[in-house]
This record gives C-alpha cells, structure tokens and sequence, in this order.
C-alpha cells in the first residue's frame, strides 16, 4: 500500500532535542515496530510521521509524495490511539463512519462499509451504543474499525494496547497480526514493551534518546545487537553484562550473556557462584547468582530448578553466545 | 466522611443549619408574602402576615402600570443575544488557547505593525470626528493618543503567550465601570452626528443610548471574559487525543470545532451560558446608565420604584418576585456549575 | 505541542476576542484619560481647552471625595470580613451531615441570584423600614417604642448589610466546594491520628481553604469596588456614596465630564492595585 521514508528527521523543541536526526524507509506492507523506554522519542516520531507535530528540519515521503508540509487530514493515514480517543457523543456506528463522512462519501457506501468492517470486529450488536457503555476491548475494537474503514495508506498505532488487561492483550496482538496478513497494509506500530515488539514484528526499531539504535528483524535483533542498548533492552530477562577482567579476556570492554544461554553444570563450570534467590515459572526457573568476578548473574535453567539460595553452583556460558562490545558500547564482530 | 455521627449530633444541626438557612431566605420570602396581600396589608405585615387575605390583584397592577411583559422581553433579548454573540466570540478563542497554546510571546513583524497602525488610524479619525464636530486640534490629540496608547497595547495584548492573553482578559474584568462609563455614555449619547442620513440609508434618528444596539454588544463586551475562561477551563478537561483523532480521520476545523469539540463540550457551554444569563440578568451599572424606556431592561424596570407614588409597597413586592422567580429557579439548578465561572476557573 | 499550521489557526481565531476586547478596555480608558485634562462641561459648551491638573485639584479638594473615598473602602472592607467569616462558618456547617441539607443549600445560596435593585428595594422598605419594616415590627414587639430608623441614620451600613446578604452566599458557595474538593483519605487520616476539631479546623481546613478565601476576597474587592445600583436606588448616594456614585454624580448631575473622567481615573488605579494582586493570584493556578 504505502512506502514511508524519513530522510534526516529532526525535531527539537525548545533546547531539549528530541530527535537528532533519523533515517528510516519503511517498506510496502510491513509491520514495523518502534520500539524503546518511555521518554526515547518513539511516539514523537509516530506523531511526526502522522502530521500531528511539526519537524524542525527534514523530508517525509509516503509514496515519494513530499508530505512534509502537509496536514494530518491530507496524509490519508490512519491511527490508533493509546486512549482509543473515541468520539464519545457519538454511537459506534457514527464514530466508524466519521472519517467517510469527512471524506464526503455517499450515504449508502458509508453503510455498507460500517456494517462491513463491524462485521469483522464483532461490533454489530453494539453499533448503536456509545463508547462509554463499551468495555475496554470492545472500545478498542471501535478505534480499529475507525481506522480500517477508510482504507488509508498505511495504519499508525500508538501504543494501542497498553490500557488493556493483560489478557485482553494479548488477544487483541493476535487479532492486528492476524488483520496485518490479510490486508498486507503497512502499519507503523510503536510499543515500549518488547515482548509485543518481538512476536508481531516484521522489522523492529530500536530508539534511545531519540536515536534509531538498530532496525532489524526480531531475531536479527536477539542474535545480533549493535550496541550495548539495543542488547539490554531485547530480551527477557534482560542480557547479563559482565567488565573488567573477564570481558578483557575476550578483547571486550564489556560482555553480554543471555540468561538462556548460560548452562548449570555439575564439576567445574566457568564461573563460579552462590544462588541468592530462584524465580519458578514452571517451564523455567531464573536464578540469580552472584558469580564473584562476573558479578550478580541471572540464568535461565530449564523444568523445576531444585537448587535453593546459598547454594554453591558451577554456570558455563555458551561460547557462541557471548555478545562482545567496546568501550563506546558498539558490538564487535569477528569477521 | 466514614465515621458515623451521633443522632443528637444530627438533630442538633438540621436546627441551626435549618435556622441560618430560614434567615438568609427570608427576605425573599417575606416580599413574596406582601406581594400577595392587598396594598393597606402590606404595611402592617409583621403584625398580621397570616391573618390578612391573600390577593393576586398586584401581579395584575404592575403589568397594567409598568408593562411587565415588555421588560421581562428586553431582559430576554439581551441576556439571550449578548450570550450568543458571546459564544461565537469565544468559543474559537477558547480552542486556540486550550489547544494551540502559543508557548511564547510573538513578536509582531514590522508589516502587520503597519497595517494595524493605519487600521488604528482610521478607527481615530472615525472616532475624532465623531468627538469634536471637526475640530482639528481635538482631532490630533486624540490621534497621538491612539497611536501612542491603544495600538500598541491592543498588539501587545494579540501576541501575549497564552497564560498572558488570559490574564490579560481576566484584567480587562477588573476595570471597574466607573473608567469606562464617560466615553461610553457619550458615544450613546451623541445623536445625529455619525448616524445621520447618508441618503441610501437613513440613520439620523438611530442611538445607541437605550437600545437593543447599544445593550446587546455592551453585556457580550462585559462578560466575554468570563465566558472565555469559564469555556477555556471546560476545554482544557477534554482530551487532546480525540481532536487529533479528528484532524487524522480528515475533519477540517470547522468540523473539528462544531462536530467534535463543541458537542462534547455541552455541558460546559451550557454551564458557561447559565452563568451568563445570570451575570447579564441581574446587571444594574450600564443598565440604569444607558437605558430608560425602549430597551430598558428588569434592573430598571424594578428602580422605577425607588421613588414611591402612593401605596406601593405589594406593588414593589409583586415586580420584585417577578424579576426575581425566573432567574432565582436558574441559579438554583445550575449552582454547582457555577463555581468555576465565579473564580475564574481559580476553584472547581 | 501544537503544530505550526494549528498556532496560525490559533492565532487568528484568537484575534476577533482579543479585538473587541481591547477596543473595549483602551479605548474608553484613553479616552477617559484624554477628558481628565480637558474643560468639558455639558451644559457649559463655551468654556473648553485644556484644564491641566485642575480636574484632579478640584476632585481632591472636593470633601466629597474624601468621605466618599473612606467609604468605598469602608464598605469593602467590612463585607469582606462580613462574609469571609460567615461564609467560612456557613460552609464548614453545610458540610456536615443533617436531615434536608439540599433544601438549606437552596435557601442559603438564594440572595446571590436576586438582581440589586430588588435587594436594595425590598431591604430598604420591607426589612429596614423605620415604621412598617420587619425590624421596626421585631423592635416593636419587645417594646420598644422608636424603632431605628436604618437608612436615615446608618446608610453605610445598611448598604453595608444588603451587600453582605448578597455576597454570603458567593463566599459560602465558593468556601463549600473547595472543603468538599479535600482529601476523603486526608480526613480519615486525621481521625485515625486523634486529630481534635480544634486543630483539624487549625492544621487541615484553614490551610486547605487560605487559597478558595484569597480568590473570594480579591473577587469580592473588584465588584464591592463598583457598587452602585444598591447605592442609586437606595438614594443614599449623599450620605453613603462610593466612588462609583461619584463619578456617576458628577456625570449625571453636575454634567462635568473633566471631573468625571478624573474620578474615574482614580477609580481606575485604585481597582488596578487590588487586580495585580489578583491576577498574579490566579496566574498562578493557570500552570497547573
């Protein structure tokens, strides 16, 4: 459907600069995420790309079309906001519709089309209600359906699903996944929470302080960190980082294991440590470890760990898996 | 409060709060009584209140003597055009503080400087000649003190920030009548001399002193300020996001304003219209100043009468309850709203 | 954070207010102060020109100014303190817990809704009366044989008491909702700390309520400063008149429009002290 490009993006608003300046092409039909900590620019630069703020300097194209200058009305994007922002003096019905009304479709298609995308969402039963008789879930619905009907260039979400229960949640990612493979629409999805970031991603973006750390695939983005951030923040439990002495055995500043990817092993292990207290989520265990040099570890061990606090054990790292990084927190990469 | 308060506590309460509520009321209540008794019964009502016959013959009286219907219909025209007038002034005012607030002063560039310089000028000379019957020195004077005074005050306040065009409006408030009231009761005074017959149009027995020309403009004029800010601290409460959501599903701004912002905003473009009616109903100052007859409004209607003519005081009674029962059952459903509006936003 | 398309919008949709409005408050101001300098006599068209300060001279030496200036305060300040008082006392009462609360809410609030000049009607003749009033009639009953005659011999202050009757209500109103807007939890939590009502009125409540009673009190300052219909109607004006009716008289009366303009502009600074106090006041809340 749409291409979006952002070539040297920047927004600076007083003396705080909020983004420096991005780059980024987001390809026909794919499902992009940004993602990062609260405060690191990411939905900045969804209202950016929206037309809901102004850039300092910069282009954006959708489509090769210069839409710099233009109006968020002029863009034909659509968006989910995080606090739905439904109309709330008007039913579902005249919220779906809204957008065909201020594009000045006929009568009867404005119809055909709110049935239509209600059909889809669920909402018939409730097309003649207002938001505030709705629950969350079915609210959010509605804001989808408002977004859908139109047919936009590309759909923006901004942190859609951060007001739902956790249950809900994880229904409704399902649910714009499974809507993303049938309409092949492009969507700009932003997140400050990875684990959403990773399981509905095409290609992920990861910001901080306004900086596009890394744009890559989940797994690119789990196997292959650019920098010390980037690996901190994929991941969960979060990466272990290890300095001095032994980073430098492995020509690091710093160094960075994954919890999965540290075994417990019976006889001597690489690293030596005391189990300080166990995290049982039934399919795993997570210890933590305070391994002497190494410092405060987690692990991941696989089943019902029956290891209790203050008990010796031996860890080895995977040697593969052992993400090195130089003082400026770049990765490094044998060749 | 969770804590349960003893029976006694209760009783003890209900009397003096029934007390104290019974006093401040009284007053009303006692003119309701005289305005049902007869003349001669009305002066002797602490002593015989009860035992005198009721009558309705005063409402009558006063309608025949001083026509009613036709006050209560000028308040009405005033108070319900000068709030209208008031809304379309203040509604995209309110939005452009509420959702484009400008973070700093501007500053003006040198063209529009100009422009308003000569819009300034001739809005001088109009009102120079208009003061002086051609006389060039007045003229002159008061155009220095336009040029010098007015222009660029008015400048300054359109390019304030925000939280300072509103402060500046909330001063405006606070001029009291007295500086205002000379220049305004002599540019209603003047008859014939700028409304005269230009020919295709026919002015010259047109005044702004006692009519609806005059009124009207001056109440919007006299509570716009209040209305801004009571409508600004009812726009600030809705949420951003909904308004984006419009611009994002293509509603221009006048779709955004009347489709999305000025229906959800009801309750508090009603509340701000009830504080108005009130505020309007009840002015006295500019009323008793610049009306005596064609459009005079209740506050006049009532000070006919101060200057007692014979028996008059069931009569005075009977006009009292009926200027008063109106606007009285309005405060009384809208009290609560009303807070905001009369603090200026300051207690909610 | 606005776009720069909105604060254009913004701008303009600003101007047609912020117009009027200055039209509205410069012009008649510098006009006023144009005419505060002139000779300018209504009934005496050929004596004009430049006056100077004269028109201040004779409004400063005119002993109506003086007795007419101490009562303009006299008169705001006792009912601010009239109501201030009795509106933080009606409040605390109204909220507390008894039987047909709703109903004295009513009846409390009711003064603040009736037009002055009924006020001022129905105090002077029905209430006030020397012979047929309320209070001569309650004298009367307890024997009394020369009931007081209130607006003859006291003007300020019965002016003073219908004013007082009017703005009660706005400060108990007011007063009410800011108590009723405190903390459930911080009420619970005094009571569980065995707060006695004497230091909760003193420690929670007056600090609570010291900003809702600033705002009544400069509020209340700007309209008591602009009293007249009460004054007019009453005809007192001689006796009990305020700056206002000064300025009035001199206008209507004795048609001196330089000596009006002048009192006005004294009018006009007086007010402006109090408004500075009140808009920093107000400002203040603006950020939150």
């Amino acid at each position: 459907m749409a291409v979006i490009k952002l070539e040297n993006v920047r927004k600076v608003f007083g003396d705080a600069v909020i983004i420096p300046g991005a780059d980024l092409e987001i390809r026909d039909g794919e499902f992009i995420v940004f993602v990062g900590p609260s405060g690191c620019g990411k939905s900045t630069l969804l209202r950016l790309i929206a037309g809901l703020e102004d850039m300092t300097s910069g282009v954006i194209k959708i489509d090769g079309r210069d839409v710099t200058e233009v109006a968020p009305a002029g863009r034909e994007l659509s968006m989910v906001f995080q606090s739905y922002a439904l109309y709330p003096h008007m039913s579902v019905r005249k919220n779906i519709a809204f957008p065909l009304m201020m594009a000045k479709m006929p009568e009867d298609q404005i119809k055909a089309k709110v049935e239509g995308a209600a059909a889809k969402l669920n909402l018939t039963q409730y097309l003649d209600r207002k938001p505030g008789q709705l629950s969350g879930g079915q609210r959010q619905r509605v804001a989808i359906g408002r977004a859908i009907v139109r047919q936009p260039k590309a759909f923006l979400f901004d942190e859609p699903l951060s007001n739902l229960d956790a249950a809900l949640r994880v229904n409704m990612r399902v649910e714009i996944m499974q809507m993303h493979q049938d309409m092949k629409a492009t969507m700009v999805y932003v997140t400050h929470d990875q684990v959403e970031a990773m399981t509905m991603a095409d290609r992920i973006v990861v910001l901080d302080r306004g900086n596009i750390q890394q744009v890559g695939s989940p797994l690119d983005l789990y196997n292959k960190p650019d920098t010390l951030f980037v690996a901190g923040f994929i991941g969960s439990p979060k990466m272990n980082f290890i300095t001095g002495a032994i980073a430098e055995k492995h020509k690091a500043a710093t160094i960075g294991v994954r919890p999965e990817h540290i075994d417990v092993v019976s006889g001597k292990g690489e690293w030596q440590g005391k189990i300080l207290l166990t995290e049982h989520l039934g399919s795993d265990s997570f210890l933590h470890v305070e391994a002497g040099d190494a410092g405060r570890l987690v692990v991941r061990a696989p089943g019902e760990f029956s290891g209790k606090p203050n008990d010796k054990i031996s860890l080895k790292p995977d040697p593969a898996r052992i993400h090195k990084f130089d003082a400026q927190g770049l990765a490094i990469r044998s060749k | 409060m969770a804590i349960k308060q003893s029976r006694n506590k209760t009783i003890f309460l209900t009397i003096v709060a029934w007390a104290i509520g019974i006093i401040m009321f009284f007053p009303i209540f006692w003119t309701a009584v005289a305005a049902f008794k007869t003349e001669s019964d009305a002066y002797s009502l602490p002593q015989n209140w009860l035992s005198t016959p009721w009558t309705l013959e005063n409402f009558a009286i006063v309608q025949e003597r001083s026509d009613y219907i036709r006050y209560i219909f000028n308040t009405t025209v005033i108070v319900v055009l000068s709030t209208l007038l008031g809304l379309v002034f203040a509604i995209p005012a309110a939005w452009s503080m509420a959702f484009a607030p400008n973070p700093e002063p501007r500053k003006p560039t040198n063209a529009k400087t100009w422009l308003t310089m000569i819009f300034g000028a001739l809005v001088i000379c109009f009102l120079g000649l208009y003061f002086t019957d051609w006389k060039p020195v007045n003229f002159f004077v008061g155009l220095a003190l336009l040029l010098i005074f007015v222009v660029p005050a008015s400048l300054w306040a359109w390019n304030q920030n925000t939280s300072g065009t509103l402060l500046w409006m909330l001063s405006t408030k606070m001029m009291p009548p007295a500086g205002a009231l000379i220049p305004i009761y002599l540019i209603f005074n003047r008859n014939g001399l700028i409304f005269k017959d230009w020919g295709w149009i026919n002015l010259s027995h047109f005044t702004l002193m006692d009519s609806f020309w005059g009124m009207v403009p001056l109440m919007t004029l006299l509570n716009l300020p209040i209305i801004i800010w009571m409508l600004f601290t009812y726009f600030k409460e809705i949420p951003v996001g909904i308004l984006e959501a419009a611009r994002m599903d293509g509603a221009s701004l006048w779709n955004e304003l009347y489709r999305v912002l000025t229906p959800m905003a009801l309750p508090g473009i009603a509340s701000t219209c009830l504080l108005n009616l009130i505020l309007s109903w009840n002015e006295a100052f500019w009323s008793l100043n610049l009306t005596n007859k064609f459009a005079a409004p209740l506050s006049f209607f009532i000070s006919e009468y101060s200057s007692p003519e014979g028996q008059f005081w069931a009569k005075l009674s009977a006009a009292s309850i009926m200027a008063i029962a109106p606007i009285l059952v309005v405060g009384w459903f809208s009290q609560k709203q009303l807070v905001r509006g009369l603090t200026f936003g300051a207690v909610k | 954070m606005a776009t720069k398309q909105a604060l254009v919008l913004g701008k303009w949709a600003l101007l047609p207010s912020v117009a009027v409005l200055a039209a509205w408050s410069f012009v008649p101001l510098a006009l006023t102060i144009y005419f505060a300098f002139l000779r300018y006599n209504l009934q005496d068209p050929e004596n004009t020109g430049w006056a100077g300060f004269s028109n201040f001279y004779y409004f400063f030496k005119d002993p109506y100014f003086w007795k007419d200036l101490l009562n303009t305060i006299l008169l705001v300040a006792g009912t601010i303190v009239t109501t201030v008082v009795g509106g933080v006392l009606l409040a605390l009462l109204l909220d507390q817990k008894f039987w047909g609360r709703g109903i004295v809410r009513l009846l409390v609030i009711a003064p603040f809704f009736i037009m002055p000049t009924v006020s001022a009607l129905v105090w002077k003749n029905l209430i006030m009366h020397p012979v047929f009033g309320l209070f001569a009639g309650i004298q009367r009953f307890f024997g009394s044989h020369q009931p007081i005659d209130w607006f003859g011999k006291f003007p300020l202050f019965s002016v003073g008491m219908v004013v007082s009757w009017q703005w009660l209500p706005y400060a108990a109103l007011i007063l009410l909702t800011a108590l009723q807007s405190l903390d459930e939890e911080q009420k619970d939590a005094a009571a569980m700390d065995g707060t006695s009502t004497l230091n909760y009125f003193r420690y929670i409540l007056l600090p609570h309520l010291a900003r809702p009673i600033t705002v009544v009190i400069l509020i209340e300052t700007i309209f008591l400063l602009n009293i007249f219909a009460e004054i007019k109607v009453t005809s007192v004006g001689g006796f009990a008149g305020n700056l206002t009716y000064l300025v009035f008289s001199q206008l209507n009366d004795a048609t001196d429009v330089g000596m009006a303009a002048a009192g006005g502009l004294i009018a006009v600074v007086l007010a402006n002290i109090v408004s500075a106090f009140l808009v920093r006041m107000v400002g203040k809340n603006l950020e939150a």
